[in-house]
């Protein structure tokens, strides 16, 4: 298995009592709330921990972007990319993922991953997304035109990074006369593309193409979830005529492993529970505006909610049930990630070893119990 | 009486419409929430006219054709649809995205219109002067928001809607979003052509309008030439519902005004 140390970086020091008071930690949470020299602690913190991980023997650190929020305080990943460049030797960096949509030339997306690629002489994953539904709010970006754009915005990426320049691009979003960029990627013939996604249909079935073979990562799902969807791209590949390798699939859920059940259950609690809660939970028009899934796809999730009824407050006992989050003892810990592996034989692991408040003192602990108590059982 | 429900073909895209009354044309384009049930004021008005109200293009059952791409595309179906009639002959009203698709196919072409009467246009804007943000309210607050007589939301709101009609909500707000979204409910040269639109126009505004600030309708009034500005009291976003007998008596007004 290749193991992924992935932060969202979430602003911890964030005043629950004052985030009780608005709808989301998304959007419209006052900006007031975030003190710059708490903030560049944070930043510190999560840089370190990053750093630190590539001593671990992780096989990839990774960062993401999102806006306008407490959720991750990481609008411009790449930023963060540059620096740990200079700070680590032989780790790859994964950037996962830049929001494609959200951008009106993504010319300079294939820009700076292209920089980002030379600069860590070819140590650079990058992953394609089309950003939550939230910050088509944030952005203003139009949701209802989220898919055209983003495949519109990956061909041109490609574009740019395979085909010899000047060349020029036309779309109904994207029009670029002269696509030509310097530097051009480091790796050849261009940094791999991981999707992470929460496993629409249209993804996969796109993602799983012969041309394409993108690897698939599910993220925040319960482990039914998580082997249903890499399932299904695999059976898609099938219908392609080839078999899915293991570097083709993949999964992300946090991790917290402590040397009893209970002990790590204690210590994880707080941190799973702000994450998903706090940071992660939104409305429903803020998370999915119209247009963000297809009208399809958007009914049934309709239905489905109705069905449900009102949401309640996730704990991490329901989240551990389900798998969504795995946490316990170094021996459950394997056993469960070992058991998802062998069902849906993936061989990528997207860890959150840092979640929501989760603190630096824990979190060093949980990374080091990690890597000497897991990864080696699960790495064969 | 109320209307029927019929089918109606403009070029290859068959639109659900209905249709009731006698007498002169009279096209309503509806707004962002879609074809309504057959309206108080659709009664009202279907004494003096024959009232169409077809449901746009890309909004519940009719056609989404893949070319409908914006209110442009909107606004040119609309002067397709009106190529039946004779020169100055409909009599056109339109609410709030309606509006806007009504004064976009004014802009270009007036030929077929007698009057035009505007019930809370989206489609321009005014700096500092931001409409509210009907994408980021909630369902209940989305339809309060539209009425200052708070009766009305609750009689909406009392009964949950069907499987059926929620997926035509959804498919409504689909085709809101596609139009309105960005730039958020105007276009920017709108407003510079609307001296183009040469026929009696009627700028009606709910006074309490959380949607469109009703100052939005001194800025209509300014660069329409032959226009008259109404302002409804007690009255939010949505005129046509809230105050029927003010609407029509104002609408035929405006028609009597050309006889």
């Amino acid at each position: 298995m290749q193991f992924t140390f992935f932060h969202l970086m979430p602003y911890r020091p964030l005043d629950m009592t004052e985030r009780a008071k608005h709808n989301s930690a998304w959007v419209t949470l006052p900006n007031g709330l975030y003190d710059p020299k708490k903030g560049a602690d944070e930043y510190d913190s999560y840089i370190n921990q990053l750093v630190y991980a590539e001593k671990l023997g992780f096989d990839v650190i990774a960062v993401n972007e999102h806006h306008q929020t407490a959720y991750g305080i990481m609008p411009a990943p790449n930023l963060i990319a540059a620096n740990l460049i200079a700070r680590t030797t032989t780790a790859k960096i994964a950037i996962i993922g830049r929001a494609l949509p959200l951008v009106n030339n993504p010319v300079n997306i294939a820009e700076e991953f292209a920089m980002l690629d030379n600069l860590s002489r070819g140590r650079i994953i990058t992953g394609f997304v089309r950003g939550i539904g939230n910050e088509y709010h944030s952005t203003g970006i139009n949701p209802h035109w989220s898919h055209e754009r983003y495949q519109e915005a990956h061909d041109l990426i490609v574009q740019a990074w395979t085909k010899p320049g000047p060349t020029s691009f036309d779309g109904e979003h994207f029009n670029v006369r002269y696509v030509n960029i310097w530097p051009r990627p480091y790796q050849s013939p261009h940094p791999q593309i991981w999707i992470p996604s929460m496993g629409s249909s249209e993804t996969v079935k796109w993602a799983a193409a012969p041309e394409r073979k993108y690897p698939f990562l599910v993220t925040f799902s319960s482990r039914e979830l998580v082997g249903r969807y890499l399932n299904v791209y695999r059976d898609q590949a099938k219908q392609y005529g080839y078999e899915a390798s293991p570097d083709q699939l993949g999964w992300a859920s946090p991790v917290y492993v402590a040397d009893t059940d209970e002990r790590a259950r204690k210590e994880a609690k707080e941190g799973i529970e702000t994450l998903f809660n706090d940071f992660l939970a939104v409305p429903f028009q803020m998370l999915l505006p119209p247009g963000y899934m297809s009208l399809a796809s958007m009914k049934n999730t309709m239905r489905m909610r109705k069905a449900l009824g009102a949401q309640k407050r996730l704990t991490m006992e329901e989240l551990a049930e389900t798998g969504v989050v795995v946490v316990g003892s170094p021996k459950t810990v394997r056993d469960q990630l070992a058991k998802l592996r062998d069902e849906t034989r993936a061989g990528k692991l997207i860890t959150m070893l840092q979640f929501g408040t989760l603190s630096d003192e824990l979190t060093k602990r949980n990374m080091e119990m990690f890597a000497s108590e897991v990864m080696p059982h699960l790495k064969s | 009486m109320p209307g029927t429900e019929t089918k109606h073909k403009v070029r290859e895209v068959n639109v659900r419409m209905l249709r009731g009354g006698s007498g002169p044309p009279l096209l309503f384009l509806h707004g962002a929430n879609g074809l309504p049930v057959w309206l108080p004021v659709f009664d009202l008005l279907s004494k003096q006219f024959e009232v169409f109200v077809p449901e746009h293009p890309s909004f519940g059952l009719s056609d989404n054709p893949p070319w409908m791409r914006n209110i442009g595309d909107l606004a040119m179906y609309y002067l397709d649809f009106l190529d039946a009639f004779g020169p100055h002959e409909v009599h056109v009203v339109g609410q709030s995205l309606g509006g806007w698709a009504a004064a976009e196919a004014a802009v270009r072409n007036c030929s077929r219109i007698k009057t035009l009467s505007l019930l809370g246009p989206a489609g321009i804007r005014i700096k500092g002067m931001p409409s509210g943000d009907n994408f980021i309210w909630g369902p209940e607050e989305g339809i309060r928001n539209l009425y200052h007589n708070q009766a009305i939301p609750d009689q909406l709101l009392a009964v949950p809607p069907t499987d059926d009609q929620a997926d035509i909500l959804l498919t409504n707000r689909y085709a809101t979003a596609k139009f309105g979204w960005d730039p958020r409910w105007y276009n920017p040269s709108l407003e510079r052509w609307l001296h183009r639109i040469t026929v009696p126009t009627l700028v009606m505004w709910g006074k309490q309008d959380k949607l469109f600030p009703s100052a939005y309708a001194a800025r209509w009034g300014e660069r329409i030439p032959d226009s008259r500005v109404e302002i409804v009291p007690e009255c939010g976003h949505v005129t046509a519902v809230e105050k029927p007998e003010i609407t029509a008596k104002e609408i035929i007004r405006l028609y009597a005004g050309t006889r």
